[in-house]
């Protein structure tokens, strides 16, 4: 007598599992409300670290985009700073950052590509009425507008001459125009004020040219909508991103350049007017107070940023006689400050996000266990008609990761909303950005916590004794 | 050679620091085509006779040879596989799975085995038909009467075409009608050809079967007389 084969044939396998993938959506389906319950914590799990992670991606997104607006990594700032303790005694010699250091860097630092000076002003500009005091008001040279990544828009910027003539012309941003002629959004039409006098701390400047409006991508699409749909917008909503709008691009908004020589000879005092009219830039120097507030200067590549800057420290040092009074500040601090944040954002939202999956994960374990031991006798008549223990562990497996799955996916749709919600709130006008990655780990991360939340459960209910199962009542 | 061999077979539980000899040295044939009945008080050990020749559970001695299969020696998954195969349960209580129809509770032994859909379908309406219920095939159990619930679980366990049929106090849930309908089903199924077993407290029952299996104190009983049997009980 031969015994028949006792094994299931090859191509059965995949029809098992489909049949219980059927059994596990049709077990769910029996419980719909628990189901529902149950896949709750997945799915705000997923929601959550998917809009956790397009929240930091909108942040990312925005500070770097401010970082280029300043100028980007290639820029570099020099500041006077006091003379280091060695070389206190020597603090009557620091003769600070000066014209000449400008001079210096362009013949003797190769690495150095553009020099840009600045003389700060603190200032109050009124025309028309009204005061405005800019953020920023300083005299430079006409590079600064490369320098610094601004762009014309009306008129034209102060050149060479004008500089070297100390001409009372200036060079404003939108914030300035909007503060002492009105926006666009106020008046409902642009003004340009390319013409006009304002007193600048009660001297008149005749503006010559204004900068393009700087904002971020938000920004922009959000005024465009509003441009476009005039009936929907709300009272709320402009006041809002007036207010909030990112701070970067408001500053520099709130920009007003002035020739440098302008700058040294009508507020500096000492000035006088045979110097302006010798029109010598070297002679000045002896009027006045000669200090720069600072300078900016361009690397040739980011690449050689830290070559470069021991170039141009070994040539400022030579200009200073040695004293180190001035130091050197790279965007990279920023770069490596945005980098740091987005790590801490990442990690911390993605600890919750996880905390949150783990719940879920716990939820679903707990239902599954709860679940099959108000389904032993099931099991048990499973058993008794010939599952194997593979057999029942897999459909408790499957249960579990159906559960997950399905939470995983809801949850995937869920996060839109929830994005949504959170950019309302957001401490940034930074648009979250939903990336793909991120919702395949959120899905990828669903359907695992299914497969560890069911193993538990799987294997008690494998391991039932069919004898004990079928005598439970 | 007999379709189930039982060779000195012994089943000891522990209760704590109690020992339970729940079957004692008990060596016994089915030959193919039998129709016995297994009778005895309950705690006889007769239950864990059929978990034993049903492959539910495994002897603590002795070997048992199920058609050509040393079940002392094989593993939970061989079990389980002799379980789907050879061996069709009927319980007292039925035990239909409440969520699923008559016709896919009928399929349940097939999908184990592996056997695709169609075929699956044909197979259980075969065995509704045979246990007449085809009629009832899309209902649930819960909308069936006890003696239809039966019959479905007849259906099942001859779906798979075991080698063997356990039957555990069949008629035990049914008034004595219906219970006499089944027990006609049985008789039935033993003329075409079927080893069936009956386990029962009942000596009527045990009657309807032309050989008896006493069991007493985990012993098989020297004389299985249906009439010492029923003297037992009072």
């Amino acid at each position: 007598m031969s015994a028949p084969s006792l094994a299931p044939g090859a191509g059965s396998a995949s029809r098992q599992m489909l049949i219980t993938v059927q059994s596990g959506l049709r077990e769910i389906w029996a419980h719909k409300f628990r189901s529902l319950l149950t896949m709750l914590g997945i799915l705000l799990g997923v929601s959550s670290l998917v809009a956790m992670s397009a929240l930091v991606a909108g942040m990312e997104k925005g500070a770097k985009e401010s970082l280029i607006a300043i100028g980007g990594l290639e820029k570099v700032r020099v500041e006077a700073q006091d003379v280091p303790i060695e070389q206190r005694h020597l603090t009557d010699d620091a003769i600070g950052i000066t014209i000449n250091d400008v001079y210096a860097l362009r013949h003797s630092a190769p690495l150095v590509t553009r020099t840009s000076p600045e003389m700060r002003l603190y200032a109050t500009l009124s025309a028309n009425d009204k005061k405005f005091r800019p953020w920023f008001c300083c005299g430079v040279w006409p590079v600064a507008l490369e320098m610094n990544e601004h762009v014309i828009q009306h008129g034209r910027m102060f050149n060479e001459l004008d500089d070297e003539l100390a001409r009372n012309v200036c060079v404003i941003g939108t914030a300035t125009r909007d503060k002492l002629w009105g926006s666009p959004e106020e008046l409902g039409r642009e003004v340009n004020p390319v013409g006009e006098t304002l007193y600048l701390n009660g001297v008149p400047f005749t503006v010559i040219g204004m900068f393009q409006h700087y904002e971020s991508d938000q920004d922009r699409k959000e005024r465009e909508y509003a441009k476009a749909h005039p009936e929907e917008q709300k009272p709320g909503l402009r006041a809002r991103s007036r207010r909030r709008g990112s701070w970067v691009f408001y500053l520099k908004n709130a920009t007003v350049y002035l020739p440098l020589n302008t700058v040294w000879m009508r507020f500096r005092y000492g000035a006088t007017r045979a110097a302006i009219s010798a029109g010598n830039g070297m002679a000045v120097g002896t009027t006045g107070d000669p200090r720069l507030s600072g300078l900016e200067f361009k690397v040739v590549s980011i690449d050689q940023l830290a070559e470069s800057i021991q170039q141009a420290r070994n040539v400022l040092m030579c200009t200073h006689h040695g004293i180190e009074d001035f130091s050197f500040r790279t965007q990279e601090d920023w770069a490596e400050q945005i980098k740091t944040f987005v790590h801490n954002a990442r990690l911390s939202g993605g600890l919750i996000a996880g905390i949150s999956l783990l719940v879920g994960g716990i939820g679903i374990m707990n239902i599954m266990l709860a679940s099959i031991s108000e389904r032993v006798r099931e099991i048990g008549i499973r058993k008794s008609v010939g599952a194997g223990m593979g057999d029942i562990f897999i459909q408790i497996l499957v249960e579990s990761v159906v559960i997950a799955v399905l939470g995983g996916l809801v949850g995937l749709a869920a996060s839109y909303g929830l994005v949504c919600l959170i950019a309302q709130f957001a401490p940034t006008d930074n648009a979250p950005i939903v990336g793909l990655l991120a919702l395949a780990v959120a899905f990828a991360a669903s359907a695992l916590i299914g497969v560890l939340a069911g193993i538990i459960p799987a294997l008690k209910a494998a391991r039932l004794n069919p004898i004990e199962a079928l005598k439970y009542e | 050679m007999a379709l189930v061999e039982m060779r000195n077979v012994s089943k000891i539980y522990h209760l704590g620091e109690e020992t339970i000899r729940a079957l004692d040295d008990i060596s016994l044939d089915i030959e193919l085509g039998d129709f016995i009945s297994i009778i005895g008080p309950s705690g006889s050990g007769k239950s864990t006779l059929m978990h034993l020749l049903g492959c539910l559970d495994s002897p603590t001695q002795g070997t048992i040879n199920l058609d050509g299969v040393m079940i002392q020696a094989a593993s939970p998954r061989q079990l389980a596989a002799i379980r789907n195969r050879k061996i069709g349960f009927v319980f007292q209580f039925f035990n239909l799975l409440p969520k699923l129809n008559v016709l896919q509770n009928v399929e349940l032994p097939m999908i184990y085995s592996g056997i695709a859909g169609k075929e699956r379908r044909q197979r259980a309406m075969a065995a509704l038909e045979a246990v007449s219920l085809a009629n009832r095939a899309k209902h649930r159990p819960g909308q069936l009467s006890g003696g239809q619930q039966q019959r479905a679980a007849i259906a099942r366990a001859l779906v798979n075409d075991p080698r063997m049929i356990f039957a555990d106090e069949p008629t035990g849930n049914l008034d004595s009608h219906t219970g006499d309908t089944i027990l006609q089903l049985f008789r039935e199924l033993s003329r075409q050809g079927r080893t069936i077993i009956l386990v029962t407290h009942d000596p009527e029952i045990a009657a309807v079967t032309p050989r008896r299996i006493e069991i007493r104190d985990g012993k098989i009983a020297p004389k299985a007389d249906a009439t010492l049997a029923g003297l037992d009980r009072l």
